[in-house]
């Protein structure tokens, strides 16, 4: 019995474990492999190894001023999506049902819809014969075009990245004692003492999960990028693209895929540290 | 709505218009009579509408993805299925290791997962096979179901099932009668997130299609980077209003907050 309770779950998870082998490990290693390939121009990928290529993204004043762009976009994100969404994930907790399910509803649910039909509708709001810009010549300001800047990329970011910073802070909120705040304002805290030092401190998890989310899709966003930054705005993940797709330089392509991918990795470490360390201070 | 005050309605009303405003806009001119992107105010027509459903790339794409999409959600949960009762209900050495592998392409970014993919599928010369489209959708898919299939599976009652085995019944006829009635819900709901993750998946999918199995998502971004004509709001509305569709119908079921916030 015992021998076969042990060798069931395997047996269980085996497609699954053979699929996710083929389909996830090893592709990422060879691909891993490929990034160490030196390439030539004319030749295409060589079979010798180098490091030329993480050399090159990493000092190439282009590339690093799209890994930097990439981080810029991704932080600024992340800290609207705070500023936004915190406040809004506590005032929704605070409706009454029906309106409740609805607003969270509408809120969510855009999240369903395709990033490219939302980028689209941002290209449309924010082109120089967009509503804005109709609406800023309306006011005497002129035309403004917001489309193919950095500022338009941003702004259907935080749309599409919005979401997934409410979702984590409203469940964390959901946690909370119902009669903690009452509790503070009877002895004295104001509305903004008790949502600062009662409230914030207890979802604090919730928001750095959020960001957590926010920074690492931002950062690896495609569709709003290729969409809403035009030809000249390159982030991390429409640079591989254009490596794959128009310069043919796989290992180059693959080597910055790779450090996108880390980048990644590392963050995540970072927060379950950050977790862990929180979590101590909890139990004393 | 009594508990805010005007300051958090006002601050409210703006994310509400926010997360709207495409949306809304891409309705709007989905339905202009001109052959630029404007927002009728006189005259409405569904010119563009009709320009979609004569459109034979747009319509095979669709049909594409709407395959794709049944296909990998499908077996996704066939995958999810016996993982999930195997990570849910046994206690064994790798248990964690399973369970990082079978989560990691959320962690993943599809970028890279689309060119780890590629470079497989150049070499194992898969390139444009409909077959590993399908595959390397199911990658993405998975964790969806799988999460909801073990939350379905912890919250239920397990004594039906020890009740069924000391009837008499044997441990696939528990399972097909008793465990998989029971966490239906589940399934159905991860079934039908996959399915509209796969139908939406861009990033990882533009580098392992080709033009013969290109998706709607794919498609529709060639198509917004190449031209830009009232036809792309058609495609994009009727998008909206599927999703629409699938949300209101997901929402009915199983309640939209619970499959999408993860609230018991």
């Amino acid at each position: 019995m015992t021998a076969q309770t042990s060798s069931t779950p395997w047996f269980l998870s085996f497609p699954g474990l053979i699929f996710f082998l083929g389909m996830v490990v090893l592709p990422l290693t060879l691909t891993a492999v490929l990034s160490f390939h030196a390439y030539d121009f004319n030749i295409g990928v060589l079979d010798s190894y180098t490091l030329s290529n993480y050399t090159t993204v990493l000092s190439d004043p282009y590339f690093l001023s799209i890994f930097l762009r990439t981080l810029r976009i991704a932080l600024i994100t992340t800290v609207l999506c705070i500023v936004i969404g915190v406040p809004e994930a506590y005032i929704l907790s605070r409706m009454w049902n029906p309106w409740r399910s609805i607003f969270l509803l509408v809120i969510i649910g855009p999240l369903l819809v395709s990033v490219v039909v939302r980028s689209f509708g941002w290209s449309m709001l924010l082109g120089s014969t967009g509503l804005i810009s109709k609406a800023s010549i309306m006011l005497g300001l002129g035309p403004v075009r917001i489309l193919y800047s950095e500022a338009a990329i941003v702004i259907a970011l935080v749309h599409v990245m919005l979401p997934f910073m409410i979702i984590p802070v409203w469940t964390a909120i959901q946690k909370l004692d119902p009669g903690l705040e009452p509790a503070a304002w009877s002895l004295g805290a104001s509305r903004f003492t008790a949502v600062r030092r009662i409230i914030l401190p207890q979802i604090s998890l919730g928001v750095l999960s959020g960001s957590l989310i926010v920074f690492g899709l931002s950062a690896s966003s495609f569709a709003i990028p290729g969409l809403l930054g035009g030809r000249r705005l390159k982030m991390a993940a429409t640079v591989v693209y254009d490596e794959y797709m128009h310069e043919l330089n796989w290992p180059l392509g693959a080597a910055i895929a790779f450090i996108v991918l880390v980048a990644n990795l590392l963050i995540m470490l970072a927060y379950n540290r950050m977790i862990e360390a929180k979590a101590r201070k909890v139990l004393g | 709505m009594d508990r805010n005050g005007p300051i958090a309605l006002i601050f409210h009303t703006l994310v509400v218009c926010f997360m709207l405003a495409p949306l809304v806009i891409i309705c709007l001119v989905a339905f202009t009579p001109d052959s630029t992107l404007t927002i009728p105010t006189t005259e409405f027509s569904l010119r563009w509408f009709k320009a979609v459903f004569v459109h034979p790339d747009f319509m095979a794409s669709f049909y594409n993805s709407l395959w794709l999409a049944t296909l990998a959600a499908t077996i996704a949960v066939l995958i999810s299925l016996p993982a999930g009762i195997a990570i849910s209900r046994y206690e064994f050495p790798g248990r964690g290791f399973l369970n990082g592998l079978f989560l990691s392409p959320l962690i993943i970014p599809h970028l890279v997962l689309g060119v780890a993919l590629l470079r497989l599928f150049t070499l194992i010369g898969a390139t444009g096979s409909f077959g590993w489209l399908v595959a390397s959708h199911v990658v993405v898919v998975t964790p969806y179901v799988l999460r909801l299939v073990m939350a379905a599976l912890t919250g239920i009652d397990r004594n039906a099932e020890q009740a069924a085995l000391t009837l008499g019944a044997g441990p696939l006829t528990v399972f097909r009668r008793i465990t998989v009635p029971m966490i239906l819900p589940g399934i159905t709901g991860g079934w039908l997130l996959a399915f509209i993750n796969s139908f939406d998946e861009l990033t990882m999918s533009i580098f392992v299609t080709s033009p013969q199995t290109v998706t709607l998502p794919v498609r529709m971004y060639m198509y917004a980077t190449e031209s830009i004509d009232p036809m792309m709001a058609a495609v994009s509305a009727l998008m909206i209003a599927l999703t629409g569709i699938a949300m209101l119908v997901l929402d009915r079921a199983f309640g939209l907050d619970r499959i999408l916030v993860g609230q018991k």
